[in-house]
């Protein structure tokens, strides 16, 4: 379907937009409130940044973020791909089912239950919660979205390219890392920037699967809200906001220009 | 060695060991613990596997299996209506956010080609930023004395605020403003797809406008309609986030119920239970959901 937009249309996109966007620039506009109200304007300051900065549990907590969201979205990274070419280059193989169910049951998986079963099984096994239980239970929870991402890469993907470098004499393994690799680049990229801000966002993971000094942002975050809506809070939510908006905008101009040049001899 | 067996061989099996461990296993450990008794101890359940009682040890664990916390769910009325709750609102939900998608996924497929990409980003940039952040800016906006009232009584519309805040309506809009872009797109890409000449065939035969949206393009996007519909519905169901910080106590979801048992009153056991049925009522919808796939095919 194309056509041109009726008045009609144009009224019905504005509002969806509408309600899209205002809640979200509402709280950033209110970041800047000089009030502790979040209701009523009282002028432009930037005192919640400061008071921000101030904050050491929140700074603690959005480094433990960090480094949760760097070290899963690797790891999920590393699996998804791995799971991805299985699933899209191996033809049947036994227990292929289960695999894809294995790999694709996370997506759909009321996170609430991922939780609790993770941590039922850290405690059954004895591990210690902290940095590395987050982590795996992250890692966990995004393969299947960096999964899902790369073998669509792979499925409108021209195979003769393969064939030709092996016809040529490069091993299998040469040719995956100078052919296959090279041309999947911008959805390995892709579903390690989605599998970083998945790891992010999360709360309800984090929460069961954390120790005590592992808090991590959205944690910090949520028991603060409870409390009630600070411009702090605010403040907090606008960074992590335009923290995202970069990651965005760096992983399209990536995929725009990095896409061009996979192709290029070795 | 060919490719694809370097692929088949060397690529499946780290994902296949990391899910094993950390996703089947641990679904198994639920299950277990679902069937077993709450003591106050740690771990808080009862039995604990002992294999260095050998076969014997296995035997008093099987024996000491019950299926007491799922008679629990089933007699606890509080506990069953958490269930009907999650699923009526749930429904409810997907059905506006059906009613809202299309009022975006319309225009979008009918949108000039050079503006779609555009289209799509301004839809999928909102729902990049935190969860709990886009639950949290409703908040504001909805509670007494907020932003919304403040509007509506600045222009003379209501005289008293408007109770919205830790209502179900919340509940309702805060589903709805969250899980919007799971149900755009599915619908989007179908409209897409859909030949525009059908319309206009329809037109030309003497079809209303509103004729021809339920007797040509419902039925050619419908396979859209029903995966929207599953990827609102299924998360939904189990939320937490939205009912706890947009709700009341009053309403108690599914999602809230499992985290009070298990943080509040730490019965992990019953907990483990509610998750094993929270699965089967979600995925009940799902399997139905591939049945009506096939049979359209």
């Amino acid at each position: 379907m194309s056509g041109r937009l009726s008045r009609f249309d144009l009224v019905r996109l504005t509002l969806a937009l509408a309600f899209l966007y205002v809640p979200i620039l509402l709280l950033v506009l209110y970041s800047f409130n000089a009030s502790r109200l979040v209701t009523v304007w009282a002028g432009f300051s930037t005192q919640w940044y400061g008071s921000l900065l101030r904050n050491q549990a929140l700074l603690d907590s959005a480094w433990m973020s960090l480094k949760v969201g760097i070290a899963s979205a690797t790891i999920a990274t590393v699996l998804g791909t791995l799971a991805a070419l299985a699933l899209a280059r191996s033809g049947r193989f036994r227990g292929r089912a289960v695999f894809a169910g294995m790999v694709y049951a996370p997506l759909v998986m009321p996170e609430i239950i991922t939780g609790l079963s993770l941590l039922l099984f850290f405690v059954a096994i004895g591990m210690d919660r902290g940095f590395w239980t987050v982590t795996i239970a992250h890692t966990t929870f995004t393969i299947g979205f960096v999964a899902v991402i790369v073998q669509s890469r792979l499925a409108g993907f021209d195979r003769s390219l393969e064939e030709a470098a092996m016809d040529l004499g490069a091993p299998p393994l040469q040719t995956f890392l100078l052919v296959t690799l090279p041309l999947i680049a911008p959805a390995v990229g892709a579903g390690w920037v989605l599998a970083f801000t998945l790891s992010l966002d999360d709360l309800v993971i984090a929460s069961f699967t954390s120790g005590p000094g592992s808090t991590t942002l959205p944690m910090r975050i949520y028991s603060q809200v409870r409390l009630g809506v600070t411009p702090e809070i605010n403040a907090a939510s606008t960074l992590m906001i335009l923290v995202v908006v970069i990651i965005v905008l760096a992983g399209s101009l990536l995929a725009k220009f990095g896409g061009r040049n996979t192709v290029a001899p070795a | 060695m060919s490719l694809r067996r370097l692929f088949r061989h060397v690529a499946a099996l780290p994902p296949a060991l990391w899910l094993g461990a950390f996703f089947a296993l641990p679904f198994l450990i639920v299950l277990r613990i679902s069937l077993s008794e709450k003591v106050t101890a740690q771990p808080p359940y009862r039995p604990i596997l002992d294999l260095s009682a050998g076969w014997e040890g296995i035997g008093t664990f099987l024996s000491q299996l019950n299926l007491f916390n799922y008679s629990t769910i089933l007699d606890d009325e509080l506990m069953w209506g958490a269930y009907v709750t999650s699923l009526r609102i749930a429904a409810l939900a997907t059905l506006l956010t059906l009613l809202v998608g299309l009022m975006l996924a319309l225009p979008m497929a009918r949108a000039p080609r050079r503006l779609r990409p555009l289209l799509i980003m301004l839809l999928v940039l909102p729902f990049l930023t935190s969860f709990l952040i886009r639950a949290y800016a409703w908040i504001a906006i909805l509670k007494p004395e907020g932003l919304l009232n403040g509007l509506l009584m600045s222009l003379g519309l209501i005289s008293e605020p408007l109770i919205v805040l830790n209502t179900e309506t919340a509940i309702l809009i805060g589903i709805v403003y969250s899980y919007l872009p799971f149900m755009v797109f599915p619908l989007y890409t179908s409209l897409e797809k859909m030949d525009a000449s059908l319309l206009e065939a329809a037109a030309d035969l003497g079809a209303t406008p509103l004729k021809s949206f339920f007797l040509v393009t419902v039925p050619c996007i419908w396979p859209g309609v029903l995966a929207g519909c599953a990827l609102v519905f299924i998360p939904a169901v189990g939320e937490f986030i939205i009912p706890d910080l947009l709700g009341s106590s009053e309403t108690l979801m599914i999602g809230r119920a499992l985290w009070n048992e298990f943080f509040a009153n730490r019965d992990w056991p019953l907990a483990a239970a509610m998750a094993i049925c929270l699965l089967a009522v979600v995925l009940l919808p799902v399997i139905w959901q591939q049945r009506q796939a096939e049979t359209t095919r």
